[in-house]
């Protein structure tokens, strides 16, 4: 091995980076834009769901309940509806999602002591929305009927809750960390998956070859500005997540880089073997998207919580090693977790990182084919 | 006319797939992402890991935690022996949420005493919290009803009967699986335009292109075409396998998909084609594909609902033709809307797909 060949090649690589600023540009862009997206725009909590309410009793205690939903801050009231069909007209456009209507007789029975019901429509095509708005229905309902109820149901448990880590449970605070991982992989599959394509396509493999380095020499080297570029991504986007975000970096910076560039390391890597795979820019660019941005995305726990899947993708998550990366972004971020807990995904990482480098190395043939 | 753009299309599919691997692909990828979105993209919580730690250890403190297995929302995976081995296991993320019962709980309970259970969440993924929060009140109140329940009239004063609409068992596949159609299309359209287009420049053979006696409007034809019939293939595919795998209904008129389908393609292609003017090397469309691509998804509603984002990006989706194609392709497959609900949606991305090709068009003409 001879430093100063994966110096040139480097540098030869930095040159064509250098050369094409828009690429570069869009590098750092896309960071900042996906923070930026999931920072501000994008938020799980559920509130101002539209409703519509179909008042039939019209009373005082009716529209005391109707006033409990509308203080809520949960429901958004668009509309007093007054007959039955105009709720499917509302739930079928879409302009409404939740639709509660109130029987004629509401008061009196209330007033009397009898049980009554209250009818309730959500649009369930949304799964998650619909669930979680059933969820406040029930409870401003619950609280309500406590409230009206002279009977005094005693309540006999009374459950005391406390929440770790995000106590406001904010969204924001479990995206963002997470999101770091999913941007390096998209970042490592869109920086290096075409690198060697690129030069098959163009005919300089061919030049690269008739000189005396090394496969390893050639990966390493051609691995080394984008690591670079990886690491920039990296550190703006843990300095926006904690200034501009607000989001609490409990643990050490340090660590989170450290661990970071174990993470990047393998992502360029697995870029790099797809593709001197693919050979093609058309196919790297392809596989690269189902090869990383996806499961990254999707199977990594970044949002979508892994203990919802069905068992066999929960296995096939254990092969993702963003999965591992954001275990230790959430951690370190939110928990404050030691590097002593995060000592298997950072073993997990580096060894994926060595094996995909053995791997390129073996398939990349330094000839013409 | 026809003729030369038949034939820029058949050499425009020899290249496509002269890579015996792009036939794979162009199966695979929809394929995989009707899975992956079918399966693992579920917000339903259920199966949240728990631990028991129990210091109580009587028959109530036991039937509460067969209440919260049996719901199917909490598996008890863990019962530790103290409250730092809870610590430890929300730490390291092995459980969620652990339940404590303290003693005396069973005693406060005979002795019709107010007792009380204390329940820990880990909040780091506030969205499972807040379902799982709501979860467990219910069933630490319903408990305490049945036990309550030698009482008359113990039940609440209200009795609550919701509905759901569309998608009764409230189940997130059948919600994500037709917005993967509108996903799949989106980027398969815009990749393969764009870079079709730009390594045609890299290679140096644009060059050949132009001297045939192609005009520009059958040059860009001839690049748009076969990706539509590339992404009306993944449509289909989409389709047939979330019927069969996923048992996705389709309630609205299934003639409108194809319809509407090329409606949105106007916009998809017209945009690919932009990005082929703006690029100089397909690492260039790479990107700038992603760059467009990144932020039509997530403010298109398909995972986020449009209407929980701050005003600013609600008006940002209205240029985004993902948006109305969603609305229109769950309209179909779930709520079972015809044209007669869906006609502003159709309407509004008839309008963006046409400006957008328009601009695309003479953009391209003049870098010809």
């Amino acid at each position: 091995m001879k430093l100063i060949r994966i110096k040139a090649v480097a540098k030869k690589e930095l040159i064509q980076i250098w050369r094409d600023p828009l690429s570069l540009a869009m590098a750092f862009l896309m960071p900042v834009m996906l923070l930026f997206i999931f920072g501000y725009a994008i938020t799980l909590d559920v509130n101002n769901i539209r409703t519509v309410i179909y008042d039939m009793d019209n009373s005082s205690l009716s529209r005391e309940l109707v006033a409990e939903f509308r203080e809520s801050g949960y429901f958004r009231v668009i509309e007093n509806i007054y007959a039955q069909k105009e709720i499917d007209k509302y739930i079928d456009s879409g302009k409404a999602i939740a639709a509660i209507s109130i029987p004629q007789n509401f008061s009196k029975k209330i007033r009397k002591g009898e049980n009554t019901e209250l009818q309730v429509i959500v649009d369930g095509s949304d799964s998650n929305t619909a669930t979680i708005a059933l969820g406040y229905i029930s409870a401003i309902t619950g609280k309500y009927s406590q409230k009206v109820d002279g009977r005094n149901i005693k309540i006999a448990i009374d459950p005391r809750i406390r929440v770790w880590y995000n106590p406001e449970l904010k969204s924001k605070n479990f995206i963002i960390p997470g999101l770091i991982a999913v941007i390096m992989a998209v970042i490592a599959a869109l920086l290096t998956s075409l690198t060697f394509a690129r030069e098959w396509e163009r005919g300089t493999m061919e030049q690269l070859i008739s000189t005396p380095v090394k496969t390893y020499e050639l990966i390493a080297g051609k691995l080394l500005p984008y690591f670079l570029i990886g690491f920039i991504d990296v550190a703006m986007s843990v300095m926006l997540a904690k200034i501009l975000f607000g989001v609490p970096l409990k643990g050490s910076p340090f660590l989170l880089m450290i661990l970071s560039s174990i993470f990047i390391f393998g992502g360029l890597t697995m870029g790099i073997l797809i593709s001197i795979i693919a050979r093609s820019q058309l196919v790297a660019s392809q596989v690269a998207m189902i090869a990383t941005f996806l499961p990254a995305f999707l199977l990594s726990g970044f949002m979508f919580a892994i203990s919802n899947m069905p068992r066999p993708l929960q296995i096939i998550t254990h092969f993702i090693p963003a999965k591992y990366f954001v275990t230790i972004l959430k951690g370190i971020f939110l928990k404050g977790s030691p590097f002593k807990l995060l000592l298997i995904e950072t073993t997990v990482l580096s060894v994926f990182g060595l094996l995909v480098f053995v791997l390129a190395n073996n398939k990349f043939k330094k000839r013409i084919v | 006319m026809l003729e030369r753009i038949k034939q820029m299309v058949i050499k425009e599919f020899i290249q496509i797939f002269r890579d015996k691997r792009m036939k794979a692909i162009v199966f695979v990828i929809p394929l995989i992402q009707t899975m992956v979105f079918g399966y693992a993209v579920t917000t339903d919580v259920n199966n949240i890991p728990t631990a028991f730690y129990d210091l109580d250890r009587s028959s109530e403190s036991r039937a509460l935690a067969r209440r919260f297995e049996a719901s199917g929302y909490f598996r008890i995976t863990n019962t530790p022996g103290s409250p730092a081995e809870i610590r430890d296991l929300l730490d390291r993320g092995k459980v969620t949420m652990a339940l404590q019962v303290n003693r005396g709980f069973s005693e406060d309970l005979k002795k019709n005493r107010n007792a009380a259970v204390q329940i820990l969440f880990d909040g780091t993924d506030s969205n499972t919290a807040t379902v799982a929060i709501d979860y467990a009140n219910r069933i630490v109140k319903e408990y305490a009803k049945d036990l309550s329940s030698s009482a008359p009239d113990a039940s609440e004063a209200i009795d609550l009967r919701p509905r759901s609409w569309y998608n009764p068992e409230l189940k997130s596949k059948n919600y994500n699986v037709p917005g993967v159609i509108a996903m799949v299309i989106m980027l398969t359209s815009l990749l393969l335009t764009s870079m079709a287009v730009v390594r045609e420049r890299e290679i140096g053979t644009m060059e050949q292109l132009m001297v045939t006696p192609l005009k520009p409007i059958e040059l860009i034809l001839g690049k748009t075409i076969p990706f539509a019939l590339i992404a009306f293939f993944d449509m289909a595919l989409i389709t047939v396998f979330g019927v069969i795998i996923f048992d996705i209904p389709v309630r609205g008129p299934i003639l409108l998909l194809p319809v509407s389908t090329a409606i949105y393609l106007l916009s998809v292609l017209g945009v690919g084609l932009f990005i082929s003017t703006i690029a100089k090397t397909q690492q260039q469309a790479l990107m700038a594909t992603f760059l467009f691509y990144m932020p039509a998804v997530l403010l298109s509603g398909f995972m986020f609902p449009v209407e929980n984002m701050p005003e600013v990006f609600q008006y940002i989706t209205y240029v985004n033709p993902l948006r109305y194609f969603l609305v229109i392709i769950r309209g179909i497959f779930l709520k079972g809307n015809g044209i007669g609900i869906l006609w502003p949606q159709m309407l509004s991305l008839l309008v963006l797909g046409l400006v957008v090709m328009t601009v695309s068009s003479l953009r391209f003409r003049k870098r010809l």
